[in-house]
């Protein structure tokens, strides 16, 4: 399954989507980030992968500043800042309150904030571009329901909904996969390739080392440091990978089906 | 007696203190079910007790500039003061405890020296210090018609101001991180939210009183979350249940005398949360 697009040649004279240069982080006595270097083309799909607390999910949120790190992020060639109604950001399942009253196209509906504004009426315009980003993760026929009556999958297919909804072009992913059925893996990865297909860029943390291959075409390597960025057939290699997670943890099987 | 209060019927004056109450309801109702939503109910209890110092300091200037200490602004602003600080002082100490703790150990400092304060007033012998602890359970016996007034039009004010509010509230307290990739501020968004939780405090000082004003934050919106599953609409009935217990507490309290008003709108709002556990329990979410 070696479907990588070319890229898209109308997106190719661009600036990378994104661009980090010698981004650290301190958590009190832990050093989570440490001058993390990476560069992400547009109309690329980047997995990042590492151990656990390698700073996955932390270079994430410190690149779309909601934690304050050190370094310098640039975003289609400027300052993050600048760039933020073009990013979309989908958490991690398990940070969000699922027992709050809110019904799936309320969810949906907040990704049209920016249009929308503190009293801005959601207008038919505003609905119809909520309701198709919900059917294009195939839930339309779930768009009263309850966000904490859904399944893990389903929920997790709302908040790519609300992405979806922003009309981002670059989207960041915390392990959209984590904990999901099949069914809505193949759903969101889906989504994922069409929306790289009409040039847009995605970067998700991912953990399932067997589809790394299958799903991105490019993969960052993290371990508080940036080990190795690059396309997959160059950069996910066993060495890369032992120097990332510590030697032996591999058997040469899963990286031979995956690579 | 409590029939003429109920039906408006007991006069000008106590007709009037009974509508302010209901608008105190009304946006106690409102706050609280942002509040509860972002889950800060506990950080109202230690605000509200944290005006009582304030309240004593209050009297005290207004009887050294030459007034007799009563005058109700005067002692808002006074109590508006100290309980800044208690909210700063538990933000300060969460850094360094758990923030239940800091709010507990704020709560009771802060109310321990109120009650000293007070006390000490009393014994002064300045000013007209009869009745100021009015201020710890509420009574809308003898409220003056300004008093009334200011407690309507500050309530409606709350409520206007979060209906203007409603969606980047929402928006904070259901995910603060996507809330700022949306262009919205969240400490700035919470700090709003206090403040207007703070006026509640305030406006409801002569009502429900300090100590259970925190009861009329929280219970009409958990009972109101039971009912209703959209946060608009959680909001708006935990409104209608806080105006409809603030106006029955108040003219039930208007005509028994020496009830004190906080307990008895604290007792209705009780109720309808205990009708709702029996109606809606089973139902979880």
């Amino acid at each position: 399954m070696a479907d990588r697009v070319p890229p898209n040649p109308l997106r190719a004279a661009e600036c990378p989507a994104l661009e980090v240069r010698g981004l650290s982080l301190r958590y009190k006595d832990v050093q989570a980030l440490e001058a993390v270097t990476a560069t992400v083309p547009a109309g690329s799909m980047t997995a990042i992968i590492g151990p656990n607390g390698a700073g996955k999910s932390t270079l994430l949120k410190s690149v779309l500043g909601l934690v304050q790190a050190e370094g310098e992020v640039r975003a289609f060639g400027g300052p993050v800042a600048q760039a933020m109604a073009r990013i979309a950001y989908v958490p991690q399942r398990a940070a969000v309150d699922w027992a709050f009253p809110v019904r799936v196209i309320d969810v949906v509906l907040m990704g049209c904030y920016r249009q929308t504004g503190l009293l801005g009426r959601i207008d038919a315009q505003v609905m119809a571009q909520a309701q198709s980003a919900l059917a294009r993760v195939g839930l339309q026929d779930f768009a009263r329901r309850q966000i904490g009556a859904l399944s893990g999958g389903q929920q997790q297919r709302v908040f790519l909904a609300r992405a979806l909804a922003q009309g981002a072009d670059l989207f960041l992913l915390d392990e959209p996969f984590a904990g999901v059925d099949a069914a809505t893996e193949s759903a969101i990865i889906g989504v994922l390739k069409s929306l790289r297909a009409s040039g847009a860029t995605i970067l998700a943390v991912h953990h399932d080392l067997t589809t790394v291959a299958s799903y991105f075409d490019r993969v960052l390597l993290l371990n508080r440091r940036s080990i190795a960025e690059g396309p997959v057939a160059q950069t996910f290699t066993r060495a890369a990978l032992e120097k990332a997670y510590g030697p032996a943890l591999f058997p040469d099987p899963a990286i031979r089906s995956a690579s | 007696m409590i029939w003429q209060a109920l039906l408006l019927q007991a006069g000008y004056n106590a007709a009037l203190v009974s509508l302010g109450a209901a608008c105190l309801g009304a946006a106690a109702g409102a706050a609280g079910a942002f509040l509860t939503l972002r889950r800060r109910a506990l950080m109202s209890d230690a605000m509200a007790h944290a005006t009582l110092p304030g309240i004593g300091l209050g009297f005290l200037v207004m009887v050294a500039l030459g007034g007799d200490g009563r005058f109700l602004p005067g002692l808002m602003l006074g109590a508006a003061l100290t309980a800044a600080l208690g909210l700063w002082a538990v933000q300060r100490l969460s850094r360094q405890i758990h923030e239940d703790a800091a709010t507990g150990a704020v709560l009771a400092s802060f109310y321990g020296a109120g009650i000293v304060l007070l006390t000490l007033i009393q014994g002064l012998g300045t000013g007209r210090p009869a009745g100021l602890e009015t201020v710890l359970l509420g009574s809308t016996a003898g409220m003056l018609r300004a008093d009334a007034l200011v407690i309507g039009f500050g309530g409606l004010a709350v409520v206007a101001a979060l209906w203007v509010l409603r969606r980047p509230l929402t928006l904070v307290a259901f995910d603060p991180l996507h809330a700022a990739m949306m262009g919205i501020n969240p400490r700035r968004m919470d700090s709003l939210l206090m403040a207007l939780v703070l006026a509640v405090v305030l406006v409801g000082l002569n009502v429900t009183g300090l100590i259970l004003i925190v009861a009329l934050l929280v219970t009409p919106a958990v009972t109101a979350r039971m009912w209703s599953g959209t946060v608009s609409g959680t909001a708006s009935l935990s409104a209608l249940i806080g105006a409809v217990c603030g106006y029955l507490g108040a003219a039930i309290s208007a005509g028994v005398p020496d009830l004190p008003t906080g307990p008895v709108i604290v007792l209705l709002a009780a109720a309808a949360f205990m009708l709702t556990l029996l109606v809606r329990g089973r139902r979880d979410g």
